[in-house]
């Protein structure tokens, strides 16, 4: 009923988010490409210090965006121009905040009219990239090697030996059962909503905050090892170091479920971060895994400043969704069983 | 005979122990020990850190008793603790020490760390985990081992809590040698510990955290919650800085291992 009401409104804040993407420079993009053909330090930046002298990258950071991890297959340039990249913003917020069909399970769980604008009333970088990764050229995830393929299809065959998506709660998603979100990382990517990160500075530790599930990772800098390499974690182990203005973080002791897109458990990711403006951090990551891919790939996508603070997200506290998609699927069954019995009975 | 010749010596013991308890009274209203300080001259409290005591089973004194999970045998038996509330038995209000018997009595559905639910302050602080304090002199933020709980200290930017929540809302300042953190704006689910104590959304906790040595915080917490206690009360322990260089916060994600209880009862049937 509100939303309703809200639709027409949210069709003008879309209008109002695209005129502001519209008045920014492209954060990171240009720079970043020229860098890298260059060879130059294009960014002529030079971060603000912590007292102990870290390139100073704390505060509160977004990632959000609408640039699609790979390229689209219909695209064969890096960039666009700078209108198509407010044609294509523009198009995603406005079908982003559209009303969902009522009755619908969309229109159920959210209402997009509001959802929707988290990502484009929340000042997101201009992304003038085609995708997020740089690297093959082509932008896209390199082709899986036989090894890697098989693990998928053995994947599919374990989880499908597992039963039907609401049999039990094993067989729901990760990010539905509140222990990972699959986009939090590492690697970090942009989902709908909820893309805040809060980066804190001490000596000898770098503190990344993330939004979703209140996930944190507090990244020793003093050269430590890795944890042995049967201790495996959800966001792998992760060690730090500073490369001049560069946060380099190498994470490596990934568990076989974590599955980064196909990845397996000897994934090593590292991690870049730089501040290239007193507003964008450029992040960077390459994927290491020859037991999935033939060769590394790399993406990157700026993380714009945002206003903080970041509030609590007790996801699986507040689960209620999870046991009532169960709970609906045993009644639905049972529904079915005596409607079953009726038939036989008459 | 002995009687006199104690009066005779009486005085002067007496006059000398006027005098030590005179200094003692003097080192305690100044601290005797000054901390390392961070680069904004705060006190530095940056580390990992833990509580060593009993009384994340009951905060109040208590005896071993047996688990509750009786393939577990000792290994979840209840240790005994001597107990870290000061002065006397928590002051619960009539109608509260009914419903803090029966959280006792049905703590094993009850208790929300069975669940893995964020354990609320100030039971994070002395779950018998590591927990790290990242300060920063904006921020403070505390990392908690036990369901990844974070808190964030709001230093410069004080404000009401914007909505309740498990960890509460933190505005802390400094007090001289002492971090003062006061917490608001809680859901009152959480608990203070396995022993069925509790609180309501009322709840509202002060913690002064203070270096007694370098590796050593005195924790102290008043706990005020009109609709449970009569009166204000306080619990205090030490906290030690873990020392191993290997010292981390790891990865205890247990949503994982409370699937089966909380949603088990909801899994298909075998054979349908």
């Amino acid at each position: 009923m509100n939303h309703r009401l809200l639709a027409p409104v949210s069709g003008l804040v879309v209008l109002i988010a695209v005129m502001w993407l519209a008045s920014m420079p492209a954060a990171g993009q240009a720079p970043s490409a020229a860098a890298r053909t260059n060879g130059s330090s294009a960014a002529a930046y030079t971060a603000p210090r912590t007292p102990d002298g870290q390139p100073d990258l704390q505060g509160f950071w977004t990632n959000t965006t609408y640039t699609p991890l790979e390229r689209p297959k219909d695209v064969t340039k890096e960039f666009y121009t700078r209108e198509e990249a407010l044609a294509i913003a523009k198009q995603a917020a406005s079908a982003e905040s559209e009303q969902t069909e009522p009755g619908t399970i969309p229109d159920v769980h959210y209402d997009f009219t509001q959802f929707g604008l988290d990502r484009n009333q929340g000042g997101m970088a201009l992304n003038l990239r085609t995708s997020m990764i740089v690297d093959p050229p082509d932008g896209r995830i390199p082709p899986m090697t036989a090894e890697g393929q098989k693990r998928t299809a053995a994947r599919a065959e374990a989880r499908k030996r597992m039963g039907g998506a609401t049999d039990a709660v094993q067989n729901q998603p990760l990010s539905v059962r509140c222990i990972i979100m699959d986009r939090a990382g590492p690697p970090m990517l942009a989902g709908a909503y909820n893309n805040n990160y809060q980066i804190a500075q001490v000596p000898g530790y770098v503190m990344i905050l993330v939004e979703m599930i209140h996930d944190v990772r507090i990244i020793p800098l003093d050269g430590r090892p890795h944890l042995p390499q049967n201790v495996r974690q959800w966001m792998g182990n992760y060690v730090g170091r500073w490369e001049g203005e560069t946060l380099v973080v190498e994470t490596t002791n990934f568990t076989d479920k974590t599955a980064f897109r196909g990845s397996s458990e000897h994934m090593r990711l590292t991690e870049r971060f730089t501040r290239v403006a007193e507003d964008v951090i450029r992040y960077q990551f390459t994927i290491d895994d020859p037991a999935t891919w033939a060769r590394p790939w790399s993406a990157e996508v700026p993380m714009k400043k945002t206003i903080g603070p970041l509030f609590e997200h007790a996801c699986h506290e507040g689960n209620y969704g999870l046991g009532n998609t169960l709970a609906g699927a045993r009644a639905e069954e049972k529904r079915a069983a005596e409607a079953a019995a009726n038939k036989r009975s008459n | 005979m002995r009687d006199r010749f104690r009066r005779s010596i009486g005085v002067p013991v007496a006059l000398v122990a006027v005098f030590w308890l005179s200094g003692t009274a003097a080192t305690g209203q100044a601290p005797v020990y000054r901390a390392p300080r961070a680069a904004d001259g705060n006190p530095n409290f940056n580390g990992i850190w833990q509580a060593l005591n009993e009384a994340y089973w009951d905060i109040e004194g208590h005896a071993a008793a047996p688990g509750l999970v009786t393939a577990l045998g000792a290994a979840a038996a209840v240790a005994p603790g001597p107990g870290v509330v000061e002065g006397g038995p928590i002051p619960y209000q009539p109608a509260a020490v009914a419903r803090k018997r029966e959280n006792f009595e049905k703590r094993l559905s009850l208790d929300p760390e069975i669940k893995c639910y964020l354990p609320g302050v100030p039971r994070a602080t002395y779950m018998p985990y590591p927990f790290q304090i990242v300060q920063t002199q904006k921020y403070i933020m505390m990392v908690h081992t036990f369901a990844r709980a974070v808190r964030t200290i709001y230093m410069d930017d004080h404000k009401d809590a914007p909505a309740d929540s498990w960890m509460g809302w933190s505005n802390g300042r400094w007090d001289g040698e002492t971090l003062v953190v006061d917490t608001t704006g809680f859901n009152g689910q959480a608990w203070f510990d396995r022993a069925g104590n509790f609180h309501s959304d009322a709840l509202h906790v002060v913690e002064r955290f203070t270096a007694t040595s370098p590796d050593h915080l005195l924790y102290e917490a008043t706990i005020e919650d009109p609709k449970v206690f009569t009166r204000p009360w306080k619990i205090s322990m030490p906290l030690y800085r873990r020392l191993e260089k290997t010292a981390q916060i790891m990865d205890f994600r247990c949503v994982e291992f409370v699937e089966d209880l909380i949603y088990g009862h909801l899994r298909k049937p075998p054979g349908q």
